[in-house]
């Protein structure tokens, strides 16, 4: 019975050495000799192996079963009636009931089971090296039909069919922008995919780039062969080493399999895909700046028309999608354009991914059907707030985006539904801030953010942005103006009607959204010089509240340059003389009795 | 290619999967994107391949895959012994790690406490090739 063992694992833990002192090794040793085996048999330490309740366990490899030592009395009997009974299916010794039923099904679990998978169907669940796992999971399925059987006029047609739009957040329809690249007849064209995934707090592209990675080149073959391009550049930023690793393999795999390169699948298209590492500057996740970029000058956006699809890169007619719209194809041609076009609302058909950051307790990607409203991304599927703050704010599509409040949540998340609200969708970056962020201050980040990342060639966002950003640090430090918001909203409306390229336009939209659903912060910070959430330092007294001071003394505890004295029973005292303002003492106070 | 050579792939892959699992291979994906990694996916995967070396299994393989979505829950492993449903786990350290390795991996006892859900997420709609 024991020629089926060929290792035995043995707890070394110390808890249970201390609870039975048994030398489980000297144990073994003897009953091995008597039951034979000892010189076939390795003897090997492990760590707790948990199933213990009274003595040290062994376990025995491969099969993994597991034997606790409660006595020295007897052991090699013992153990030699284990090992026969284990031979039954229903040992004695098998007594630990599986715990499968304290495990929810994965569809019961808020997270995962609300989400409707297109894009990121793969996702934690192939290789993304290993070309032959997508293959098995029906990839290069789709472009085998569309080169086999499909014209490009058809696919182009299938993809109107479908309603998908661009998912890099301008929600141009995909099969019109193919069509209008088509419809130009000069060579060679160019199909790019645009990975340079910029905003703060998105991270869906790279998700799909590091995972499914074959998913965006199928995409991007199909795109070549309804546009008449045979090359296709896919622009990623090079902080996505990952990502770029992936593909460059993807890249490698495909070519030997004969999915990229000369005579594919045999039908006679030519298709070739290269990558650009983006250096990393914000603007160049615009389409024409973008291409700028791959050109080797400037990244700059240029103006409008020609459009991209006329006259793109090197002047020739490029087809320019983000990530996630290329992974969609290969599914929309699988399955049919009437199949994605029943998912989602009317107007923006199929999925989103969303990547939930901020205060939520569930941080990661959310893929829901368009049209779902924010309180279900938020709380249902993101589990609410984390910790015991409450829901402030949820700022959507990065720094183009604006800030909603709760009174918003109800709103279905599509390209246009936002509109009214001063926000939009964006590329699908959704930042959850709770009560301990002031919304001044959120409009400086994202207002700094983009002073960094303008490009300089319009006035508007080069000067106009900064401008907007010296009043709010004022405000900020407490040298705020009543007549500084009417200066700010003004600037503000300026910027957005007359910078160049979609960025600078966008760009007031934190602060426009901000002071419209929280102004009262913006006049507690300028005429009672008071920053309500506790966030911005100059405005800050440093005092205790003696009626909210619950005299616990914490405050005392944290302070990491002894300023705050305390005696039991009363009320702390902050020494400003020495304080270093770091906030230690605000964070603390669970009673918001420092201010 | 040709379409013959497309599904012979498929149809290899699918078999030496139910082959796998049929020879009592019991496979952990450790989930690797970079915010995986970030939390610590490459310590797991060390440990785990660590053990698998040490005791010198030939019925476990330890697999890389990406992100499984839910980046608070990082680093997470998915367990799949043969047939069971896959138990995915999060927030692992080294030490739950171990513990997941012989309760589960080995003894076949899924720890309830660190696992996340059971089952796939969507099980997989395969496309038929006619």
């Amino acid at each position: 019975m024991i020629s089926s063992v060929s290792k035995i694992a043995y707890c070394t833990n110390r808890k249970c050495k201390f609870r039975k002192a048994i030398d489980v090794r000297a144990l073994l040793g003897e009953a091995l000799d008597e039951l034979g085996g000892r010189d076939r048999i390795d003897l090997v330490e492990t760590e707790c192996l948990i199933s213990c309740y009274e003595g040290p366990s062994i376990m025995f490899l491969p099969g993994g079963k597991v034997f606790q030592v409660l006595s020295e009395e007897r052991f090699t009997e013992t153990l030699k009636s284990f090992l026969e009974a284990l031979r039954h299916p229903r040992s004695p010794f098998m007594t630990e009931p599986r715990r499968d039923g304290d495990i929810p099904g994965i569809e019961n679990v808020d997270f995962f089971g609300r989400q409707k998978l297109i894009v990121l169907r793969n996702r934690g669940h192939i290789d993304g090296e290993s070309i032959d796992e997508y293959i098995a999971h029906d990839g290069y399925l789709a472009l085998y039909k569309t080169l086999t059987a499909m014209t490009a006029e058809a696919v182009i047609g299938e993809m109107k069919l479908s309603g998908l739009r661009g998912r890099g957040g301008a929600g141009f329809p995909t099969g019109v922008k193919w069509e209008e690249a088509r419809k130009y007849r000069q060579f060679p064209k160019y199909v790019i995919c645009n990975g340079d995934e910029g905003d703060p707090g998105a991270f869906m592209d790279r998700s799909i780039m590091e995972s499914d990675p074959h998913a965006v080149l199928e995409g991007m073959i199909i795109c070549g062969h309804a546009t008449g391009a045979h090359q296709g550049y896919i622009y990623v930023r090079a902080e996505y080493p990952l990502a770029l690793r992936m593909l460059r393999t993807a890249i490698d795999r495909a070519r030997e399999k004969g999915f990229l390169g000369r005579n594919i699948l045999g039908t006679g298209f030519d298709f070739d895909i290269d990558i650009y590492p983006g250096a990393g500057a914000f603007v160049c996740g615009e389409s024409t700046a973008l291409m700028y970029s791959i050109e080797g000058k400037r990244g700059m956006p240029r103006i409008k028309p020609p459009r991209s699809t006329e006259s793109g890169l090197w002047g020739r007619p490029t087809c320019l999608n983000n990530v996630e719209t290329f992974a969609n194809v290969p599914q929309i041609i699988l399955h049919g354009g009437a199949w994605f076009r029943s998912i989602g609302t009317k107007d923006s058909a199929g999925t989103k991914v969303f990547s939930l950051t901020g205060a939520v307790k569930n941080v990661g990607l959310v893929e829901v059907p368009m049209g779902t409203d924010l309180r279900t991304i938020i709380f249902d599927i993101g589990g609410g707030i984390r910790g015991n703050a409450r829901f402030k704010a949820v700022q959507l599509g990065g720094p183009s985006g604006g800030c909603l409040t709760e009174k918003h949540l109800h709103l279905p998340v599509t390209f246009d539904s936002l509109q009214d609200a001063g926000a939009m969708m964006g590329s699908g970056g959704v930042v959850v801030m709770d009560d301990t962020n002031c919304m001044v201050d959120v409009a400086r980040f994202f207002t700094q953010f983009c002073v960094d990342e303008s490009c300089g060639k319009c006035v508007p966002c080069r000067v106009g942005l900064q401008v907007m950003l010296e009043i709010l640090e004022r405000i900020i430090d407490g040298r705020g103006e009543p007549a500084d918001l009417e200066r700010l909203e003004k600037m503000a409306k300026h910027v957005a009607a007359t910078a160049h390229c979609g960025l600078g336009q966008a760009a007031p939209n934190p602060v426009l959204s901000t002071l419209r659903y929280f102004r009262d912060e913006y006049e507690a910070h300028i005429r009672e010089k008071r920053c309500p959430a506790l966030v911005c330092v100059d405005l800050l007294r440093f005092e205790v509240d003696g009626e909210a001071c619950k005299k616990c003394g914490l405050c005392a505890r944290v302070c990491p340059v002894e300023a705050v004295t305390w005696k039991k029973g009363e009320v702390a005292v902050i020494h400003r003389d020495r304080c270093i303002r770091c906030k230690s003492c605000i964070r603390a106070c669970r009673f918001k009795a420092i201010g | 290619m040709t379409f013959e050579e497309l599904k012979g792939i498929k149809d290899r892959y699918i078999d030496a999967r139910k082959k796998e699992l049929e020879s009592g291979m019991i496979t952990v994906d450790v989930h690797m994107g970079t915010c995986g990694i970030a939390a610590g996916a490459r310590e797991i995967f060390q440990i785990l391949g660590g053990e698998i070396e040490r005791l010198n299994l030939e019925n476990v393989r330890l697999r890389v895959t990406g992100c499984a979505g839910l980046c608070s829950m990082e680093p997470m492993i998915t367990v799949q012994r043969p047939g069971e449903a896959p138990v995915k786990y999060g927030k692992l350290n080294g030490e739950k790690t171990r513990e997941i390795f012989f309760s589960h991996i080995l003894g076949g006892h899924p720890k309830g406490g660190y696992a996340i859900g059971r089952g796939l997420e969507k099980p997989q709609k395969r496309v038929g090739m006619e």
